[in-house]
């Protein structure tokens, strides 16, 4: 178990530092001067001068690197151009905002894809199985920009029974912030549902042609325990590994979700520096939402191991 | 023995439709082409189905809603929506295959050399692809449009970019898989040459999951492009894209709910017909479904 657990982080080393050069590589596609780009309106010479010089853009490309890298590695992700904040502080801050919202939509996912995927599978090639079909196509194919705007007309400007926009600390108010969390949620579960839904019907589907599902009935069992006791605690295993890597998919998803509901959490802060040119906040976000995804890898990787018993035989 | 064997080869071969006939006999297939040369078709010929300029202003009919004179009503400064519309069609399913077009042109040879050459070059090139596809991929396409600056092109190359390390990966597994057959160890016997067993031998049978995966991920480019031209780095103002049209369209909302319909349903449409299509593609390309 150790020795997994040892390897597989060590495989992410390469990961993370291909990714770190990924991150840093992203200014080298600033048409022109990055001085120049960092300066925005300003021209006075002197002061782009002292940008080069503060940013180390007069250094060769890798000395650049290893000066970021080195400054990232002591917790230094830089600092806003916009709001005279380090990197660090603004992600802090905005990361539980979106952390709690990919939760409830991870929640609304389950709760809703694995029940519809388990009624399809079982319910094969009925009305059902159609039914939850197209519903999870849907989920794949309509925007989630779209369909958030689209329950805004219906539940607050049509019904009036949620907000539109805001947001409201748990700490402050809890009823307030499920307010308007659960509509930005069910928007941003939207695509995790479907696909939730999709894995676990064709894992069930695999599960119940098996000889020991097969020999499960012909002991008599009453298919509800055939398929609850048997054949779904197999055909869960790949969907629980999956809702680990779909975490990290929905913090990317929230980007858009955040910016229709003005939810003030990590993707309105990437969408709001792209605007401000704030270079340094774009790069930072990207670095933690890709350390976290490989985390998150890492730990699908863990509970498949956890449980599943052939692995650990 | 090998009469038989033959014989039997032929008799399977006579009995298994081709994967045409097979993608012909999905009925999602069918309909997701339907909906795409549809659309292709409406791109092509904008300039004589659109009623009126997309870009032409009018405000004595601003936020009209739908009329006989404007189909799908009028925009915040008096444009024509379904002009609009049309035109969009150009943008985003540009955006779709030209991005997917930059994936396969980097990824097909990367994973190529990749599966091909194997040492080295092979784990320096999957520890890069395991760097890009732990980046999210719409932050890692919002970021590099961030960098290169707002525009459809731009949009493009990011999507393209972030979309090339899923090929090199698929090209990669299947190379590694196709390598050990039989006719490519006797190109090899024969003194070939590596570029030529690997352009000649190799890349053509590994057409069919390129093929499937394109057609899905221009589904996903064609989204992305919708959702960067929403946050403003796509297709930029005037121009008509169904994901800018989308943005304006939040912003009057509780005015004219008519100018959100029609993108977004244009988005989910496209978006379906490519995933009903590549799911379609799939099926038949799968010898298992034979």
């Amino acid at each position: 178990m150790l020795t997994y657990i040892v390897r597989r982080l060590l495989i992410s080393v390469p990961t993370i530092v291909f990714v770190s050069i990924v991150v840093f590589g992203l200014q080298l596609l600033l048409p022109g001067d990055p001085a120049l780009a960092l300066a925005g309106e300003e021209r006075d010479p002197q002061v782009i001068a002292e940008l080069r010089r503060m940013y180390h853009l007069d250094e060769p490309i890798w000395r650049q690197y290893l000066i970021w890298v080195g400054n990232v590695l002591n917790g230094n992700l830089g600092e806003s151009i916009r709001l005279k904040m380090p990197v660090g502080e603004l992600v802090a801050a905005k990361l539980p905002v979106t952390m709690q919202l990919a939760s409830m939509a991870i929640l609304i996912a389950i709760c809703i894809g694995i029940p519809m995927g388990i009624i399809s599978a079982v319910k094969k090639e009925t009305l059902l199985d159609y039914g939850a079909n197209v519903v999870a196509l849907s989920g794949i194919s309509v925007p989630s920009f779209w369909l958030g705007i689209m329950m805004i007309l219906l539940f607050s400007v049509n019904l009036g029974w949620l907000p539109a926009s805001g947001f409201v600390k748990p700490s402050e108010s809890l009823s307030q912030n499920l307010q308007t969390m659960i509509m930005p949620a069910i928007v941003l579960s939207s695509v995790t549902t479907a696909i939730f839904m999709r894995h676990t019907r064709s894992a069930m589907l695999a599960v119940l042609r098996s000889d020991y599902v097969r020999t499960a009935r012909a002991k008599g069992l009453r298919e509800p325990r055939v398929v609850f006791r048997h054949a779904l605690r197999n055909a869960i295993i790949p969907v629980v590994t999956l809702g680990a890597i779909q975490l990290g998919e929905l913090m990317s998803g929230a980007v858009l979700t955040e910016q229709i509901f003005t939810i003030p959490g990590f993707g309105k802060l990437i969408v709001d520096a792209v605007f401000n040119r704030d270079y340094a906040v774009v790069q930072g976000v990207v670095l933690c939402t890709a350390t976290g995804f490989i985390f998150l890898n890492l730990c699908a990787d863990l509970i498949y191991f956890l449980v599943n018993p052939r692995m650990r035989g | 023995m090998v009469a038989t064997t033959v014989a039997a080869t032929d008799d399977t071969l006579i009995k298994r439709p081709n994967a045409f006939r097979r993608l012909m006999r999905r009925k999602g297939a069918i309909v997701g082409l339907v909906v795409i040369i549809l659309f292709v078709l409406i791109a092509l010929l904008a300039p004589l189905l659109a009623p009126y300029d997309p870009t032409k202003t009018n405000f004595l009919l601003v936020r009209k809603p739908p009329s006989a004179a404007h189909w799908l009503g009028t925009d915040e400064i008096g444009r024509d929506l379904l002009s609009r519309m049309i035109y969009g069609a150009r943008a985003s399913l540009q955006a779709g295959v030209i991005s997917v077009m930059i994936a396969i042109a980097f990824g097909v040879p990367l994973g190529l050399m990749s599966g091909y050459a194997k040492g080295w070059v092979d784990s320096l090139m999957m520890r890069i692809v395991d760097a890009l596809l732990a980046c999210p991929f719409l932050i890692l396409a919002i970021a590099m449009a961030a960098f290169l600056g707002p525009s459809l092109t731009n949009a493009m190359i990011a999507i393209g970019l972030t979309q090339t390390p899923i090929f090199i990966r698929l090209v990669r597994g299947q190379v590694l898989a196709v390598t050990v057959e039989d006719y490519v160890e006797a190109a090899r016997a024969l003194g070939n040459p590596h570029l030529r067993i690997a352009v000649r031998h190799v890349l053509p049978n590994i057409v069919a999951p390129v093929l499937v995966q394109a057609t899905l991920a221009i589904a996903t480019a064609t989204l992305a492009e919708a959702a960067l031209s929403f946050l403003g780095l796509g297709q930029q103002p005037p121009e008509p894209s169904w994901g800018s049209m989308l943005n304006v369209a939040r912003q009057f909302i509780s005015q004219a709910p008519w100018m959100a319909w029609w993108p977004g349903l244009a988005i989910a449409t496209i978006v379906l017909a490519f995933n009903l299509l590549g799911d379609g593609l799939r099926d038949a390309l799968d010898p298992k479904e034979s």
